[in-house]
């Protein structure tokens, strides 16, 4: 590995810029940031150790955001017949971790979500986690993690991706 | 507005063998009889005794819009209490679940004590109510149990009101669906696990448990997520093992044969299941050394017996339904005639491999979560219908498919899979609770 050890300003930059490829809906261009065993995920629980022994809102493997982004393209995702937007508004990104050696990072930001379709608005709030990874010279994401504050409590449709 | 209270007439006219007005789906006033009256007649689910293991813990859910405790108490034996102190009203717990300290409940307001079957123990500076009427009021019974409480092999059940069928005799051989999911576990015994998805629908709850033995719209309805999927996994050579994820999509998406064939069987009093024959969860992968350990349980042909009986959806109408095959459950909870909190709750087969909760919970990730693509879909479905009925020029909602003649002889028995018999056995049904303890018209004054 001789790739250069990643400044704080590149990494905010990509979790910036992650959020804005979600919220400008380029889903093909967010896809290509995933590394082949990412994992993107949203916990149902606090604390919660494993997405494979409890239930999630999202857990999902490359193939599964696959299915999402390609849904979201057939002109019969009826629930998106007037599509959904969201915005991300984050905050400043604080990096963990960080080992210039291996190229492995990981990062934390509280944000604000907002997912609208029509005339309805949908708000949530948590903390997202990105583990990054070096894979040839580029930052990639191992691990997504979004932590809602109200991960528990009775939710509408969430229809992009927090 | 009172055009339909203690006038069963006016509610029967709502309807018909093959059809019904779009008051069901829409009016406040039968949305508020269906609560009084409907869910009060009938066996509503509570929820799983595995979730109250000790003496003391509780549960608090809702029944019929109702606050209730669910609890074990000190004999071993599980209660279901309002959530109502005896003085005031306040509601006792608010916590979803926990334990119940000193084997009491204690009123966060005024300190009443209650013991867990629900009788009052103590009331700070009793001598205030002494020569009052307290002894002789309401207020000393304590909490107001609900005396109607039926377990089935773990699943607790109420009926709110004294009128209505005994729990047998409602749920009859339907019952036969909760015992296969029971089965399935070489200890014979279920454990809520995985977490509760709380999925919230602006639609009534009738289109929700409607659609749990609608055959005729996956393919359509699920086009979109299950049919990208099936996409997405196309042209890989046919003996590559399939994700989970993908054999729990592909027969989402099957033809109009395969879900009429599977056939849906009709009990009375609403319930029903389709899958008969098989069902979407026939072609999974076997798991691990599971299929050794129900041998070793059962005996080959017993396990046999029971893993080859793999049903579909399961009503246990009204609250209540059911996918034995995959050990998940959906429960309806009516909040307005247009909306409805929808819970899933899943279940650990005691002494199965882990493996099969990973199973379970993948499912009801896909399939019941707010998050989930083919979720999206349906209730975009429910709401259009909630919208579209609103329309002036028919106000009746067609349940035609199939029908004959010879069901005005009775429902119960087995039909195609894409017939509409089993809401016409809902309807039957409703009708039938909704009346059952209003007056004639007659009374009326």
């Amino acid at each position: 590995m001789t790739d250069a050890p990643a400044t704080a300003a590149e990494l905010e930059r990509f979790v910036y810029d992650e959020a804005r490829l979600i919220d400008e809906k380029r889903f093909d261009e967010w896809y290509e940031l995933f590394t082949d065993d990412a994992r993107y995920w949203m916990p149902l629980t606090r604390g919660q150790p494993d997405g494979e022994n409890h239930t999630s809102l999202f857990y999902e493997d490359k193939l599964l955001l696959k299915v999402r982004i390609e849904r979201l393209k057939n002109p019969r995702s009826f629930s998106q017949h007037q599509p959904s937007w969201c915005q991300h508004v984050l905050q400043r990104p604080v990096i963990e971790e960080g080992d210039a050696g291996t190229g492995r990072y990981r990062l934390r930001t509280p944000f604000v979500y907002v997912e609208s379709r029509m005339d309805t608005q949908l708000v949530l709030a948590g903390v997202v986690s990105h583990r990054l990874r070096r894979e040839s010279g580029a930052l990639r994401i191992e691990l997504k993690k979004v932590e809602l504050t109200n991960c528990d409590a009775a939710l509408p449709s969430i229809q992009l991706f927090p | 507005m009172n055009r339909y209270r203690d006038d069963p007439e006016a509610v029967r006219a709502l309807v018909h063998e093959d059809c019904v007005h779009r008051d069901v789906y829409l009016s406040p006033e039968i949305f508020e009889l269906e609560m009084r009256h409907l869910w009060r007649n009938t066996w509503i689910y509570v929820g799983h005794d595995s979730q109250v293991p000790n003496a003391g813990d509780y549960y608090t859910t809702e029944l019929a819009r109702q606050p209730v405790i669910m609890l074990r108490d000190v004999e071993g034996a599980v209660r279901v209490l309002m959530n109502r102190c005896a003085h005031k009203g306040a509601s006792l717990l608010s916590a979803r679940e926990g334990h119940c300290e000193g084997g009491l409940l204690r009123c966060p307001y005024h300190g009443w004590t209650y013991r867990l079957d629900g009788s009052i123990r103590t009331i700070p500076i009793k001598s205030g109510y002494e020569g009052t009427g307290l002894a002789a009021s309401s207020a000393a019974a304590g909490i107001v149990p609900v005396r109607n409480v039926a377990i089935h092999r773990g699943f607790v059940f109420a009926r709110l009101s004294e009128t209505g069928p005994g729990f047998h005799e409602y749920f009859g051989d339907a019952l036969s669906s909760i015992d296969n999911m029971v089965d399935r576990s070489p200890l014979g015994r279920l454990e809520v696990a995985g977490g509760t998805l709380r999925y919230l629908h602006d639609s009534n709850w009738k289109m929700f448990v409607e659609n749990l033995n609608d055959t005729m719209h996956p393919m359509v309805s699920h086009e979109s997520a299950a049919g990208t999927a099936k996409k997405l996994w196309a042209g890989r050579p046919a003996d590559e093992p399939k994700p989970m994820a993908i054999e729990q999509f592909l027969p989402f998406v099957n033809g109009y044969e395969f879900f009429d064939k599977m056939g849906v069987r009709i009990y009375d009093n609403g319930h029903s299941y389709t899958g008969v024959r098989y069902s979407i969860h026939s072609a999974y992968s076997a798991i691990g050394d599971y299929e050794r350990l129900m041998d070793q349980a059962y005996g080959a042909e017993r396990a046999r017996e029971i893993l080859g009986e793999v049903r579909h959806n399961t009503v246990y109408y009204p609250s209540l339904t059911i996918k034995g095959a995959i050990q998940a459950i959906r429960v309806a909870r009516p909040i307005a005639p247009d909306r409805t909190l929808l819970e899933s709750w899943t279940f650990r087969l005691a002494g199965a491999p882990d493996s099969l909760l990973q199973r379970t919970l993948l499912y009801t990730r896909l399939i019941n979560a707010p998050t989930s693509i083919v979720g999206h879909d349906d209730q975009h479905n429910y709401h259009a219908i909630q919208e579209g009925l609103a329309t002036d020029g028919n106000e009746w909602v067609s349940l035609h498919r199939n029908h004959t003649g010879a069901e005005a002889e009775g429902l119960a028995g087995d039909y195609n899979g894409l017939s509409e018999v089993s809401m016409r056995g809902q309807y039957r049904a409703w009708a039938r609770f909704m009346t059952l303890d209003m007056p004639p018209a007659s009374a009326r004054s």
